[in-house]
């Protein structure tokens, strides 16, 4: 059944009129767009701009106020536990537990969403080689620099090859060698037909992706590829192309 | 008197005998002819900071930055070495710098339950002063918070924490301000306000210390240390790294951006090249290769709409040329 999804879309991500309302507030106001298989989708906007609320529905850890959406072929709203089933998910503040050793986790995340024990062995030597990790299997990941966690925290994420992977802010504070380092393992990634979902506080990554949304005051106000948007904006980069849109703000919450 | 002086100062979380180092100043040290268990080696790092200025601690996560400012901020003792802040010992003096000093730590440290007016209140009065007193010095910041006074600091939004950790850090009116990484997480919009607040403060004859993971806020400091892994890459205003940089830098385009990475990077005559936004910034070690020799070589390669420029490098070029030696 899984295959036959994939087949008959190439439509990895479908948001549909998505509002999210806290009481009065309305987070998220009607949003509407589409990611395609293999493509890497940026999701800009201001603190408090819409964001975290966006990317919660979408893993379907919270249920949209109306609208509908579709996550790897899987309704936002009553196939949740499927969604996440399909997705990875690596933010910046969780990723790893930092007292299991590297092995321990990558085991740990490749249980939980079901695979077989043979599948994490052969799996296991395959990412040490490739991450050149070998050395490292059986440390503690608290005993690892920021940047070789963080460059494992993205690789369990996506080690039961999920159709799309979210990444919150996945290279903040890390060195600037390390985070293009972190880069050429997102477009390893989508070569192997991964989807990635990313939200970034430096513009330089959002000229790193296919397409860019920028949300302001929980509505989306420009999608397009960062080639497009900055003719469209007369912008020489999408730091202007962001200092722009994300000025109109009126929300006073931020 | 420089506001902050700091001499040899070196921090090891690790306890001597372990022969494990974590912290600041073990490489210097070793440099040096010292070694980790001399009682009082000489090496560890040092560096000044004049009155008035807005010096810039720039270096990833784990380089060290926190330690200093918990050393200068007198939260944490350094193993060796010696600072000063307004010309107090941070170790003898360390009651009397508390009271000079404004500290925004990392994390938010307000209390989550007060509301904003109530955190302000706080601070002022542990202080031994009041709001009124000082009100002419975080006006500015505090007016834009001011509607939200009766809220819970917990309540707020990522940027008006961020207002509020900086208001009741300047309530005591303090010589010098201690800002452990105030932009983090915080949007590019919100951060160009941030530095604006800053520049303010600056004119005041406030003495600014503070630490960011973003390389392009360099230029707002008027000197910066580049930090990793517990030490100084190199300490001098933006201007001067900047001239320093060792190689020619250029800016290459074409419609295959991956492949383009690839090819420039086996090219033997590029030092390194990095994707830098929607272009790649390339070092070139041999001056006799040109742009339209290196236009030539591209093309053979297949590349379609080349574009290259010289550029000025910046400060993450820079860092990056000293990280790789």
């Amino acid at each position: 059944m899984d295959d036959k999804i994939q087949q008959n879309t190439t439509k990895v991500i479908t948001a549909e009129n998505l509002t999210k309302k806290f009481g009065h507030f309305t987070a998220v106001d009607n949003i509407s767009f589409e990611v395609e298989r293999g493509e890497i989708f940026g999701f800009l906007g201001a603190n408090g701009a819409g964001k975290t609320t966006a990317m919660r529905m979408l893993c379907g850890l919270s249920i949209p106020t109306s609208g509908t959406g579709l996550v790897a072929g899987y309704d936002i709203e009553n196939q949740t536990e499927l969604v996440k089933k399909s997705i990875g998910y690596m933010s910046q503040k969780f990723s790893l537990y930092d007292d299991l050793k590297v092995w321990e986790n990558i085991e740990l995340f490749g249980g939980i969403y079901g695979m077989k024990d043979k599948e994490i062995k052969v799996k296991t030597d395959e990412l040490m080689k490739v991450l050149n990790f070998e050395n490292e299997r059986d440390k503690l990941v608290g005993s690892l620099p920021l940047g070789f966690k963080q460059k494992l925290a993205f690789s369990v994420s996506i080690f039961h090859t999920p159709r799309v992977v979210f990444l919150d802010e996945p290279t903040g504070g890390v060195d600037p060698i390390t985070r293009r380092q972190f880069w050429e393992l997102i477009y390893d990634a989508t070569s192997k037909g991964i989807t990635v979902f990313v939200t970034t506080h430096y513009m330089d990554e959002a000229e790193y992706c296919d397409r860019v949304s920028i949300m302001v005051d929980g509505r989306i106000e420009a999608l397009d590829s960062p080639k497009n948007l900055k003719k469209q904006f007369h912008a020489n980069s999408m730091d202007e192309v962001f200092q722009q849109l994300a000025r109109k703000s009126t929300r006073l919450a931020d | 008197m420089n506001a902050i002086e700091v001499k040899n100062i070196s921090k090891n979380y690790f306890p001597k005998e372990s022969g494990k180092f974590v912290g600041i100043g073990e490489r210097s040290i070793l440099q040096n002819g010292s070694n980790l268990n001399s009682p009082l080696g000489v090496g560890g790092i040092s560096f000044d900071v004049k009155r008035g200025e807005i010096f810039g601690l720039i270096g990833p996560d784990g380089a060290g930055k926190t330690t200093i400012f918990r050393i200068l901020t007198t939260l944490l003792l350094p193993d060796q070495g010696t600072a000063s802040v307004d010309g107090f010992d941070v170790v003898a003096d360390y009651k009397e710098i508390r009271n000079r000093v404004g500290y925004m730590p990392g994390r938010f440290s307000l209390y989550q339950d007060l509301t904003v007016e109530e955190n302000l209140n706080f601070f002022a009065t542990v202080f031994n002063t009041t709001i009124e007193e000082n009100y002419e010095l975080v006006k500015d910041i505090y007016q834009q918070i001011e509607p939200f006074k009766k809220r819970r600091a917990g309540k707020l939004s990522g940027g008006m924490k961020q207002k509020l950790a900086l208001c009741c850090a300047l309530i005591h009116k303090p010589s010098v301000l201690f800002l452990d990484e105030p932009t983090t997480g915080v949007d590019p919009v919100s951060r160009k306000e941030f530095w604006g607040m800053l520049k303010k403060l600056k004119e005041q004859g406030i003495t600014i210390l503070v630490s960011t993971p973003y390389m392009d806020e360099a230029s707002q400091c008027d000197r910066i240390a580049l930090i990793q892994n517990g030490e100084f890459l190199k300490i001098d205003t933006p201007d001067t790294i900047i001239e320093q940089y060792r190689n020619k830098l250029w800016a290459v385009k074409s419609d295959s951006m991956y492949k383009l990475l690839t090819d420039l990077r086996a090219n033997e005559q590029t030092k390194n090249c990095f994707a830098f936004g929607d272009k790649h910034h390339v070092s070139i070690d041999n001056i006799q290769l040109t742009i339209s020799g290196l236009k030539e070589l591209l093309e053979k390669k297949g590349h379609l709409n080349i574009d290259i420029k010289e550029i000025e490098p910046t400060i993450e070029d820079c860092f990056m040329q000293l990280i790789q030696g």
